[in-house]
């Protein structure tokens, strides 16, 4: 039953994922245009900018880098209908992973050396943010006996309540995972900050466009996550989702607009360290209490 | 059953008569029909076994001998004779007196304490005994067909005139075998202690094979270690003639669940023994010494055999662990740490069989850790942890042994384009990286059935363990396996003389591999429930099957991807990478540099020697294990009601 309900979920995420993400972009782009003293593009631009990326001549460095990003999209995908159908929160986890490690190899096997150290720094933050996310899915557990996300609909209360630090902790990280200045090391979208391009240095055309893609798809999924926090068993929390989530997403370009890249030895010690008194406190609290 | 248990003694015979064939066979060609026939012998006698034996539970087998336990004796003393001569021939005073005292116990043992026990029931096996006779019998056989090409290599790259030592080389890989078989099959404790005092000797003549400072300065380093945790199975049979009145190990097991005050001693020496042949901190440094060896040495010492033997034991004694305190947190503590710090420190390693070595031992403490915690659950994703570490493991130790021989390197900087170099040995060793590390391969579904495990027993410190260890892994991991996925125009293929064995048993793990990942859920109903539902009455699986049939899926995706779809040709344009607009040669990334020379980009994986530096991580791990080793030994010692 559950095989057939998360491929349903891939599939439907496959089509409202980039949708979703699409606009979010479109937002995103409008709100730091605006914090910039700028008007900004049209909400649709982000789709006008990958409709024209398909459009391009195929040019590679190497024809496996497109396989590799191919995969990479695939399992975001899969990572997204896992959790939107309620599915494993861990095997989401895990699976958005897969998607993280075939997208460095992607760059990796260009051989470009803007993209290896791209690659190299994608790997560094995925190190990062690991041990808050994997606490994040045991937290959730604690709070709602089981690793399902669809038990968020039977809770009393949302689980941001139990777990609030945890939450404090998955906000800290997002921003990596977002890919938002300051912790934008791998690939910025702030020429000012970037060596060249980072791991996408070598992508172009359509296989940038399926980047694009992903990068949206994967912008929904780290969103539910978010919203997940704040899903309590009545039609009001709807109205709490996209409050919280519209509040957060602002937080984070505000973040990004307001402070530079940082070195890596900050971003890994200070995302080890909020993982480890964020989760660790929590976890030992729900644990012992 | 009179078959199973003919099969069983086979396969702890047959080994020894092939090694005993193999000491005088001198010559290449006919070495070569034996070790390849007595590998195929093995493995189809330890798959039969394990058919014919699908699902079934624990199975004594009557079987007591006078004469046996009189040659396990003759054995003991044997092997004791043997490390003594070593130990003065190379002045290694430490040896030589681990070795006597050892011999002295074991004969008191035999002639004062133990004559009065008897152990009807000698033999036994159950399904975690048949998971590791696949292991063995199947691995371990790969291994020493593997063995065949490689050795013929490493023989050409020695010095004119070097002394060939390979008989005694292939006659200890096949004795190896045999006394592996021993410790999975043997109810009685004493033998099942000549059968871990074998692997220990063995091991230590595989590691000096090369007779160098070096090697032999390592071997000493192995054997006085294991020797010590050989004193650990020594204290515990004392422990066992003396409180519980028994050497069944299986009737220790249950009185041991029954009433753990009685058997806390035992328990936690065992458990000792254990920690030492798992080569958990602080007993680290021996294994990381093995890899002096030939490769096909690591390979088996890594993944079937020796340190599999301590964690076997470990998961065996689950059961006490889950109702004894004192050797149920050492065991937790010391793999749990274990796993951390050797995860941080392969971070900072390039030798390839270094970070090898170090992943061993993580994932042992990994295993270890679940030993020690001991519910169902735990041993479920243990054994999981068991058979897939042997087999991606051997796998990758085949594959960076064969690439070491071609492109004269076991730096992981130097195998830049091995992709184009050696593209089926690179998909081979990517496929292997990618199970050790990654879902939906085995081994991340065992680490998730571990994580689970830990959270449902409470165990917090074990949880965020797993979770920083974890991060780690993927560091480690994925900057080697960019550095294999790097793909620049076409360089010479240097894998053509590639030996037939070699590209035999690597295509065996990997397809050993793919199988077990994509039939995960299978496996886990034949071979590791039983064992579970057995000793526990419940399945212990903690994943949902529809789940572990989605990570099938996903595998069959992955290993598509790898092996069908990368490497496709190319449509569309090729170009040279970016190199700023000052390019000369884009495969080459040669650039003209600020004098108008060439220049060449060269790109070095990331070490984090600052942070994670063995000479930061290391002390910190063998102080905080030897003092938890310490306390657990001093509580159990006030804990158990009689000790001598």
């Amino acid at each position: 039953m559950s095989l057939i309900t998360t491929l349903v979920g891939t599939l439907l995420f496959a089509v409202l994922g980039p949708v979703v993400g699409c606009l979010l972009a479109g937002l995103d782009r409008i709100v730091s245009a605006r914090m910039q003293g700028r008007v900004g593009p049209p909400l649709l631009q982000p789709y006008y900018d990958v409709r024209k990326l398909f459009e391009k001549e195929r040019a590679s460095v190497n024809s496996a880098e497109r396989v590799y990003v191919a995969a990479a999209l695939l399992f975001a995908l899969i990572a997204g209908g896992v959790f939107f159908s309620g599915g494993n929160l861990l095997l989401c986890v895990f699976v958005i992973t897969l998607s993280s490690l075939f997208f460095i190899m992607a760059a990796y096997s260009t051989r470009s050396p803007y993209a290896e150290v791209g690659a190299a720094r994608e790997t560094l933050q995925v190190m990062c943010y690991e041990p808050m996310v994997l606490l994040m899915a045991v937290a959730f557990f604690q709070a709602t006996g089981s690793f399902d996300v669809a038990a968020v609909l039977d809770m009393p209360h949302p689980v941001v309540c139990t777990i609030g630090l945890v939450f404090l902790g998955v906000l800290f990280i997002l921003t990596i995972k977002l890919r938002k200045s300051p912790f934008d090391l791998a690939l910025s979208h702030h020429a000012h900050q970037e060596i060249v391009r980072g791991v996408t240095t070598e992508m172009s055309g359509p296989t940038l466009g399926l980047v694009e893609i992903m990068h949206w798809c994967e912008n929904v999924l780290f969103m539910g996550w978010i919203a997940m926090f704040f899903v309590w068993g009545s039609p009001l929390s709807a109205i709490a989702v996209v409050a919280v989530v519209a509040l957060v997403y602002f937080l984070e370009i505000w973040i990004d607009n307001n402070f530079a890249r940082v070195k890596w030895q900050f971003m890994f010690k200070s995302a080890w360290l909020v993982a480890l008194v964020a989760g660790g406190v929590n976890i030992a609290l729900l644990a012992f209490l | 059953m009179e078959l199973s248990l003919g099969l069983l003694g086979f396969l702890i015979v047959f080994p020894l008569v092939v090694a005993a064939v193999l000491l005088v066979v001198r010559q290449e060609a006919p070495r070569r029909v034996v070790v390849i026939a007595a590998a195929v012998v093995i493995a189809l006698a330890s798959v039969a076994l394990v058919i014919m034996n699908l699902g079934a539970s624990t199975t004594l087998f009557e079987f007591q001998s006078e004469a046996l336990d009189f040659v396990c004796t003759g054995v003991s003393a044997a092997i004791a004779a043997v490390v003594i001569g070593f130990a003065v021939r190379y002045k290694n005073l430490w040896a030589a007196v681990l070795a006597a005292v050892q011999i002295a116990g074991t004969l008191v043992l035999e002639f004062v304490f133990a004559h009065e026990i008897e152990v009807p029931y000698g033999l036994y096996f159950d399904s975690l005994s048949l998971l590791m006779t696949l292991i063995i019998g199947v691995v371990g056989s790969g291994i020493c067909v593997y063995a065949l090409g490689y050795m013929e290599d490493f023989q050409a790259h020695e010095p004119e005139g070097a002394p060939d030592r390979r008989p005694l080389f292939f006659a200890l890989m096949f004795a190896f075998l045999s006394a592996m078989y021993v410790i999975v099959f043997a109810n009685n404790m004493e033998w099942m202690f000549t059968g871990w005092e074998v692997t220990t000797v063995c091991s230590f003549l595989l590691i000096g094979y090369t007779r160098t400072d070096e090697a032999i300065a390592n071997a000493f380093r192995q054997i006085i270690m294991n020797l010590a945790g050989g004193l650990g199975f020594l204290v515990a049979l004392y422990s066992c003639a003396i409180t519980v009145g028994t050497f069944s190990f299986l009737d220790f097991l249950v009185i041991g669940a029954n009433n753990p005050a009685l058997v806390t001693l035992a328990a936690c020496a065992l458990a000792f023994a254990g920690i030492t042949k798992a080569a958990q901190m602080p007993f680290q440094t021996w294994l990381l010494g093995a890899m002096v060896a030939p490769t096909p040495t690591s390979a088996l010492l890594h993944s079937s055999t020796m340190v599999k033997a301590g964690v076997f034991l470990l998961v065996k004694l689950a059961p006490i662990f889950h109702v004894a305190p004192a050797p149920s947190v050492m065991v937790m503590l010391v793999g749990g740490i274990t796993f951390a710090l050797c995860s941080f420190m392969a971070v900072s390693q390039s030798n390839a069989k270094r970070v090898l070595a170090y992943s061993t031992i993580a994932n042992l403490g990994l295993i270890c850790a679940c030993a020690g915690v001991g519910t169902p659950e735990a041993v479920w994703a243990a054994s999981f942890l068991i058979l897939f570490h042997a087999v991606a493991k051997s796998l990758l130790f085949l594959c960076v042994g064969t690439a070491e021989h071609h492109i004269g390197s076991r730096d992981i900087e130097d195998m830049d384009l091995l992709f184009d170099r050696m593209p089926r040995l690179a998909r081979f060793m990517m496929l292997g990286i990618m199970c050790m590390f990654i879902a939906p391969f085995g081994m991340l579904m065992a680490k998730w059935a571990t994580l689970v495990s830990f959270v449902d027993s409470g165990q917090v410190a074990l949880v965020v363990i797993l979770a920083f260890g974890s991060a780690a892994t993927f560091m480690f991991w994925a900057k080697w396996l960019g550095k294999l996925a790097g793909i620049a125009g076409e360089p010479e293929n240097v894998e053509a003389t590639v030996k037939p064995t070699e590209w035999a048993s690597l295509l065996l793990m990997a397809c050993l591999l793919v199988l077990g990942c994509v039939f995960l859920p299978v496996v886990s109903a034949a071979l590791v429930e039983p064992y579970i539902a057995s000793v526990y009455g419940v399945p212990g699986q903690d994943i949902a099957t529809d789940n572990l049939w989605l990570a099938s899926i996903c595998t069959v995706v992955v290993v598509l991807v790898l092996f069908a779809g990368v490497g496709a040709r190319q449509r569309g344009r090729r170009v040279d990478v970016y190199l700023a607009g000052v390019s000369r040669d884009g495969e080459a990334r040669s650039f003209q540099n600020a004098l108008s020379g060439t220049a060449e980009a060269s790109a070095r994986n990331w070490y984090m020697e600052s942070i994670f530096g063995e000479a930061r991580i290391a002390p910190v791990g063998v102080v905080f294990n030897a003092l938890i080793i310490v306390a657990a030994f001093a509580v159990s010692f006030v804990a158990t009601p009689i000790v001598f």
